[in-house]
């Protein structure tokens, strides 16, 4: 009988622990779920050829007609120089720790660096790029929102990156080492293609990061309704333009930052899934 | 690369081969080369932190000079045109969200983490994996408009309202503040955000455990949960503080998503339903702006120094937690 007790006693706290659990996961989908829905809901009514294929006209802060394609193709390029430019740094990096560093001292006060310029609020980043292109006389551009958001994704990519070379089996590297290769040669020919799907799923993280990013290149791109032309002219960007038509007292012009929300999102998510079926086609390339 | 071609006469290694005493020189010179290269790369994490901490702290000099550091973080006063730069609002603002979205954060995702490394099949890893990409990969923009839209008028018509009535003999539970901009907004779209980084840097501590412990304890008759809780878990409970220390400092930066919903009133937060301010907000409202007045641009680069000040000592914190639990620094 004493027995019986105990293993029902058991099975009652497992059952329990598992109904939390399962709650605990259906909250997290719920929470993910009730964002897009939300996101889909508000802005799907707003959304229009017009507001994706134009720039703004005059007026369009009042609710007059025009579009975010000033903000959409900021956004584009903006992340886009910014990713290559953070993964011309970054992968070196990566390579270097790996190769050369391994989990020494050195090693480990780089990802300490990195993990806290990971922490460190876009805002600051913003300020501080702001701080420096003001004592060398630049003014808020492409140029200098590129760098900065450059500055922002370096941590996220090489972490990233990183993550994927130590969970990598040694064995190859070690055939091409016994085989005479350098350590160099091994990096180049070895690990990076062994690592291309974790590069793309590194750079596109990076990416999104980088175009969701407002604080940062507040101060640093600027905002204009034009479509930048040259790497010097001042350039919009979705974020931005979201929390700008948020903040103005009109509903139609705060539905527009809806919508723009939704554009972004859908960016964000096309890239994420992208990634995903980037990096699993690549992955037959990889010997395991 | 332009050495190919170069002779290289004085080079005396002891080979009779021409050709393979050419080959190995030009790799081991470009591996050299390209070493140094690399080093010199590796050299930027480190270096742009240093000359950003050094660049916020020549700006920041000015009001150190003419404030002591007890007066700027404990002033309760922040008049900036009077002269009156007390963060204290501030300071409250940012450790009473990044407090409560950990709190919100840490047990759901505590829970999510152990049922997938214990219990979950492989195909629902699979799937768990790109929904907390997902969630991550949302901009905190949208996590503000989602906050705005959903979660503030969900405070001010229901919790608020619910909670003053039934909870408000607790001290934290009743407030004057009827929009529902509050501490407790920030706090629930920060929690959402910190969540898959809280969840994938726990699963990857609790992977840290080897399977035959599991099996062992399973073996002897063990359920699942009391497997993870007696046999799992006490291995890696430092691993998984530390997740959630480094889940706080990612917390502490974020900017734009606790902004849109904070409220930004610069006061001291006497509950859960008030506005407050946290420092970031502060920086990203006024930087920029206001530059007449003396030292306020000073005491902005200030706060973000001490912004990476306590974000640095998180970090530190949490190497050394998963370094004394796990043997090693990084999970």
């Amino acid at each position: 009988m004493g027995m019986k007790k105990k293993w029902r006693k058991r099975h009652i706290i497992e059952t329990l622990f598992k109904g939390i659990m399962f709650l605990s996961s259906s909250v997290v989908v719920f929470c993910l779920g009730y964002i897009l829905w939300t996101i889909i809901i508000k802005g799907l009514p707003a959304l229009s050829w017009e507001m994706i294929s134009q720039v703004p006209q005059g007026g369009y802060y009042l609710g007059k007609e025009g579009g975010i394609l000033n903000a959409i193709i900021g956004s584009l390029y903006l992340a886009t120089g910014g990713t290559l430019l953070a993964l011309l740094i970054s992968l070196p990096i990566a390579l270097y720790m790996e190769t050369y560093m391994g989990t020494s001292r050195w090693g480990n006060l780089v990802r300490l660096a990195l993990d806290v310029l990971w922490g460190i609020p876009s805002i600051v980043y913003g300020a501080f790029g702001f701080t420096i292109m003001l004592a060398i006389g630049m003014r808020a551009s492409l140029l200098g929102g590129i760098i900065v958001l450059a500055l922002l994704e370096i941590p996220i990519m090489v972490r990233a990156m990183d993550e994927v070379i130590r969970q990598m089996p040694k064995d190859l590297e070690q055939a091409a080492l016994a085989i005479g290769s350098t350590k160099l040669e091994v990096a180049l020919h070895v690990v990076i293609r062994q690592m291309l799907p974790g590069i793309v799923s590194a750079v596109l993280l990076a990416f999104g990061r980088g175009i969701g990013d407002a604080a940062s290149v507040l101060f640093t791109a600027g905002y204009t309704d034009r479509i930048p032309t040259s790497l010097m002219s001042p350039t919009a960007s979705l974020p931005l333009a979201i929390f700008f038509q948020l903040s103005t007292p009109f509903p139609e012009v705060q539905q527009r930052a809806y919508a723009a929300a939704l554009v972004l999102t859908i960016i964000v998510l096309v890239i994420s899934l992208g990634s995903r079926w980037l990096s699993s086609r690549l992955e037959k390339f990889v010997i395991k | 690369m332009s050495m190919r071609g170069t002779p290289r006469k004085h080079f005396s290694l002891d080979m009779d081969d021409r050709e393979t005493r050419s080959s190995v020189s030009v790799r081991k010179r470009r591996e050299v080369r390209v070493k140094s290269l690399f080093f010199l790369i590796t050299l930027i994490p480190v270096g742009l932190l240093i000359v950003i901490s050094i660049a916020l702290a020549i700006r920041a000099w000015p009001i150190l000079q003419q404030y002591s550091l007890n007066d700027l973080l404990l002033g309760e006063v922040w008049k900036p045109q009077k002269g009156f730069f007390g963060f204290l609002p501030f300071i409250a603002g940012t450790f009473w969200v990044t407090i409560f979205g950990v709190l919100l954060a840490a047990p759901p995702c505590f829970f999510a983490a152990v049922y997938l490394s214990e219990y979950a099949r492989r195909t629902t890893r699979a799937i768990a994996k790109p929904l907390l990409d997902l969630l991550a990969a949302i901009p905190s923009v949208v996590y503000g408009v989602w906050g705005m839209v959903a979660i503030v008028p969900l405070i001010s018509t229901h919790i608020s309202p619910f909670c003053k009535r039934y909870l408000g003999f607790l001290p934290f539970f009743t407030s004057d503040n009827p929009t529902g901009y509050s501490i407790l907004a920030g706090a629930i779209v920060l929690a959402v955000m910190i969540t898959p980084f809280i969840i994938s840097i726990t699963y990857e501590v609790l992977s840290v455990v080897p399977q035959g412990t599991r099996e062992a304890s399973l073996a002897l008759g063990a359920t699942r949960w009391h497997t993870a809780w007696h046999v799992v878990l006490p291995q890696v409970s430092g691993g998984i503080g530390a997740g959630i220390v480094l889940g706080a400092s990612r917390a502490l930066g974020e900017t734009m998503a606790v902004l849109m919903v904070v409220g930004n009133v610069a006061q001291m937060p006497k509950s859960i339903f008030d506005a407050a301010y946290p420092l970031s907000a502060l920086i990203a409202n006024n930087y920029g702006e206001m530059m007449s007045i003396p030292l306020y641009d000073s005491a902005l680069l200030g706060a973000a120094l001490f912004l990476i000040g306590i974000i640095l000592v998180f970090n530190i914190l949490s190497v050394i937690i998963l370094k004394g639990v796990l043997g090693k620094s990084w999970v």
